[in-house]
């Protein structure tokens, strides 16, 4: 009885490894160096909710019909942001990165993975107050173009608005949140002048290259989502995009430590997980 | 049996019980025990740290893609939920909050399950709500062992409720007896007796 549990799983696993290789070549999304416990958790979720029997199934329906296709890639793509989420993240690049930042003339920042980009705006804000929005060009961008359209608008529901107010404080800001957007009903919409340094792009830090070279990456909660080798891949894909000394921020439980890369970046803020790489 | 993990699932009330706990299992403890406690988004490791001043047991903050490693206690951080790999290390996730909560003792035990099967231990402490319980229930089916904290003993008896009426637990004991229970197992497992125990008891 336990040995055929033990068969079923074991069967499982195999039909996740064919479904995310159908993904992959049918649509070019590649989730094959996930975390396997996310994904095979988020699979079996929608398994149940779909009412199918096997994965194999799902993989019948996700290949002949591309909206459940989009279903699954909201699945596996975790959008969970807010405003100046970890407001210590933003009083550390306040202290350790603008400082240095002010020193150029013209700055590029690209902020990976930025999903409904609610953490774009608060970085965007918190250039204005620090006075030097205008030297710099921002690039947003994630793989996922439902949440980037969502991020283009700039429009929110209201109801986390006190939240993320208490967020602003906590990381630092110098004015008062609601100078940054106008309330509307039920939404608020940030100001169109965080907006005009701001390009959002689709890019999938899996499958394609280096498009700039930059003096800030900002990728926060993304890495923990893939497996070591991914990480180290994505994490060389940072260090080929980031100018001699440009620094790199990570979420608070993500670090460089155990990858590759480890010994060619500095660490300039170990809590907030924010790095420098080394000059050659 | 030989249990390769002890996951544990604990909130309101859950620090003081874990705080009587942690600290009379020795340092030889073998088994690694991951434990989801809810608690403030924005609190930092002060509770992982506090459990390593006072226990003989290794008691840390787990850090992400970690290796589950004997005689070590790995406690999810705040605002994320923690994940157990088949590879068994640590995979974290921000993923939406489950049963109002992020960490989730369900995602821990879910994911646990897959993990390790029958050799999986699930233990629910105090609580006030019933995260828990649905996990709890996936491990007793997969044919692991299930021990919820006596209601009655509980600072607070809503999770440990919901968990009996929905896994129907191998035991149901006070935190002390829960510890030489634990540790009886532990010393079972070292001394190569595998079989299940034969009290089969409920309380």
């Amino acid at each position: 009885m336990i040995k055929e549990t033990d068969n079923i799983n074991h069967t499982v696993n195999l039909e996740i490894e064919l479904i995310l290789q159908a993904i992959f070549n049918k649509y070019g999304y590649d989730f094959r160096n996930y975390s396997k416990a996310h994904v095979k958790r988020r699979l079996l979720n929608r398994l149940h909710a779909s009412k199918l029997k096997s994965i194999s199934e799902m993989q019948h329906k996700v290949l002949y019909e591309p909206d459940y296709f989009e279903t699954l890639l909201r699945d596996l793509s975790i959008n969970v942001t807010e405003m100046f989420r970890d407001p210590g993240f933003y009083l550390a690049l306040r202290k350790e990165v603008i400082p240095i930042l002010k020193t150029y003339p013209f700055f590029k920042v690209w902020h990976a993975g930025c999903s409904t980009g609610e953490e774009v705006y608060s970085f965007a804000v918190l250039l204005m107050e620090e006075g030097i929005y205008d030297r710099a060009q921002i690039y947003a961008t994630d793989f996922n173009h439902d949440v980037l359209d969502i991020a283009k608008k700039g429009i929110y529901p209201i109801e986390r608005i006190k939240e993320y107010t208490a967020n602003y404080q906590a990381a630092g800001g110098t004015q008062s949140f609601s100078d940054y957007y106008m309330a509307n009903y039920d939404s608020v919409i940030y100001d169109q002048s965080l907006k005009k340094n701001l390009v959002f792009a689709e890019h999938n830090l899996v499958t394609d290259s280096v498009f700039a070279e930059v003096n800030l990456i900002i990728c926060r909660n993304v890495l923990i989502y893939f497996n070591k080798e991914l990480q180290n891949r994505v994490i060389s894909l940072f260090y080929e995009s980031l100018i001699n000394g440009g620094y790199l921020g990570l979420g608070s439980k993500e670090t460089l430590q155990f990858t590759n890369k480890y010994e060619k970046f500095a660490v300039v803020n170990n809590d907030e997980k924010i790095y420098k790489k080394k000059l050659l | 049996m030989l249990y390769k993990a002890i996951v544990l699932g604990a909130s309101a009330g859950g620090f003081y019980a874990l705080r009587k706990l942690i600290p009379m299992l020795p340092g030889e403890f073998s088994i690694p025990i991951v434990i989801v406690q809810h608690i403030s988004p924005t609190s930092d490791n002060y509770m992982a740290r506090f459990l390593d001043n006072l226990s003989e047991i290794k008691v840390k903050e787990v850090d992400e893609k970690e290796p589950l490693l004997p005689g070590h206690v790995y406690i999810a951080p705040p605002n994320y939920h923690l994940l157990i790999e088949e590879d068994r290390t640590i995979s974290l996730s921000t993923e939406e909050k489950k049963n109002y909560s992020r960490p989730s003792i369900d995602i821990l035990f879910e994911t646990a399950v897959l993990a390790f099967g029958k050799e999986l231990i699930g233990i629910i402490l105090t609580g006030a709500n019933n995260d828990g319980a649905e996990g709890l229930k996936k491990i007793k089916e997969a044919g692991g062992y299930c021990i919820v904290q006596d209601p009655k003993e509980a600072e607070a008896n809503a999770m440990p409720i919901a968990a009996i009426k929905k896994s129907n637990p191998d035991k149901i004991l006070g935190l002390t007896d829960i510890a030489i229970h634990l540790i009886e197992m532990d010393t079972n497992i070292k001394s190569g007796k595998t079989s299940k125990s034969n009290d089969t008891s409920n309380n």
